[in-house]
């Protein structure tokens, strides 16, 4: 067997992910989380607040929880279950940020905690702000042309 | 290089070490001690690991009624970055100290060398010891341990634990009879959640130029171990070891399968790191050995060489497997 084949072989063989199974899950922990958010715009919303604050504020809310689940460590096991369902809403966003934070502290607020915050996220903030930026280009050239 | 015989080297005592995962495991009673603290009363990960590895080459002196001073030589290792875990518990005993890195073939590296050099008596007596701690390996390998990821369904859970052997040449229950230094063989895999699959050719090369050299029959051994291949790696070797007509008459296991158990303990595909095979063999193997419920055993340490950057840079991964032999006297 040369090495093509083997790696066919061992492809062939592994056991896959549950896709189907998974991604069920994902879509109904995914829309809970939605749920919340929504009722938690609503709270604020029968609270006096503004449509606008109080939709930003339950995002907010939902960033809180999900930092506060991490730090007292059962987000992972949750999210086990729910996979996409929490890791692809801003929740898993939160815990991208808050578990290498965590982790890090061992090494100090500096180089720990300030270099390593961003190490899961990074990737998303940075590819996030260049792909705003190619949108805004692309938005102002098709104004442009409409005006 | 082909099979080396020992004729003079003793394995005296064995001690382990394990987390609170393991202790609850189908192996949890031969166990010496375990801790349900992970971070074993520490301020990191890391120093966690140190503990659990001063915790075991204690318990092995108290074992052997050794103090410190009394050992000729100290070899071990473990997964971290420039081996800091068996260094900073080196620290603070005064032996000579000889730093390996052989991923999680660790162990069996550390008895080969510790034998040539017990044999050869420039020492008479040494500790070999290999450690591994599910946390920090985590946090170097894969993902903050708070990270929501999920795993897959072929990856394997690095065991928390740690094993040393005292290696000597006068006699003793337990002989080192032989040993394979390993190639280092790489067969194109590069996902390294599948290491069973990366590791099964380096295991299965170590034991087929064991039995061509020697013309023994596997049938005359009771126990021929990998050390973390995991299911999904040992059935892949099963599957290499039929094509290749070598009958390995049902002898074959693995300490990555019997350290979890499957049903009850969420581990996917098995147990993995150097502490794997370092804490089966020094109390599950070393013990029936003791209780000559087996006579003669071989143990594999499988070590995957990679590093989270040649897994980035989508490297295949290169393996080594150790193997050696023992024997109740």
């Amino acid at each position: 067997m040369n090495k093509q084949e083997y790696v066919k072989y061992v492809e062939d063989r592994e056991k896959k992910s549950p896709v189907i199974k998974n991604s069920i899950l994902a879509f109904v922990s995914g829309g809970l989380v939605c749920v919340m958010g929504r009722g938690f715009a609503d709270l604020y919303k029968s609270a006096g607040m503004g449509e606008k604050p109080s939709v930003v504020l339950a995002s907010v809310t939902l960033v809180f929880l999900a930092g506060l689940f991490t730090g007292i460590g059962c987000f992972d096991k949750v999210s086990k279950f729910c996979g996409a369902g929490l890791l692809v809403p801003i929740t898993g966003f939160s815990n991208a940020v808050g578990a290498p934070a965590i982790e890090a502290r061992s090494e100090g607020f500096i180089m720990g905690v300030g270099a390593e915050i961003f190490k899961i996220a990074g990737p998303v903030i940075l590819y996030g702000n260049l792909t705003a930026v190619a949108y805004g280009i692309i938005y102002y050239i098709c104004k442009c042309f409409e005006g | 290089m082909g099979v080396i015989y020992f004729n003079n080297v003793y394995i005296a005592k064995a001690a382990s070490v394990v987390g609170k995962l393991e202790n609850e495991g189908p192996l949890g009673e031969y166990f010496d001690l375990f801790e349900t603290d992970p971070y074993f009363s520490q301020d990191s990960w890391e120093q966690a690991e140190s503990e659990m590895v001063q915790r075991v080459i204690n318990l092995l002196l108290s074992k052997s009624k050794l103090k410190a001073k009394d050992i000729g030589l100290l070899l071990g290792g473990d997964l971290l970055n420039q081996c800091t875990a068996t260094a900073f518990a080196a620290q603070s005993l005064p032996i000579p100290y000889l730093g390996l890195y052989g991923a999680c073939s660790t162990i069996a590296e550390g008895i080969i060398i510790g034998g040539m050099f017990t044999e050869s008596f420039k020492v008479n007596n040494a500790v070999a010891v290999a450690s591994s701690h599910f946390c920090s390996s985590e946090r170097q390998f894969r993902f903050p341990l708070e990270y929501g990821s999920l795993r897959a369904p072929v990856s394997q859970n690095t065991v928390t634990g740690a094993g040393a052997f005292l290696l000597q040449n006068t006699p003793a229950e337990v002989k080192l009879s032989s040993a394979v230094i390993g190639k280092v063989k790489e067969n194109g895999i590069t996902d390294a959640n599948n290491m069973g699959a990366a590791m099964a050719n380096a295991a299965v090369d170590t034991i087929l130029r064991f039995f061509d050299e020697t013309k023994e029959n596997p049938c005359d051994y009771d126990i021929i171990s990998t050390g973390d291949l995991g299911r999904e790696g040992s059935e892949i070797a099963a599957e290499l070891f039929a094509k290749c007509g070598l009958d390995l008459c049902g002898r074959l296991t693995d300490c990555g399968m019997l350290i979890y158990d499957y049903e009850k303990q969420d581990v996917n595909s098995g147990g993995s790191g150097c502490g794997c095979l370092a804490c089966v063999s020094a109390s599950l193997y070393f013990d029936k050995l003791l209780r000559r419920e087996v006579k003669k055993i071989l143990l594999i340490g499988t070590g995957a060489l990679l590093s989270p950057k040649t897994v980035l840079q989508k490297l295949p991964i290169p393996s080594v497997a150790h193997l050696i032999g023992l024997e109740r006297v």
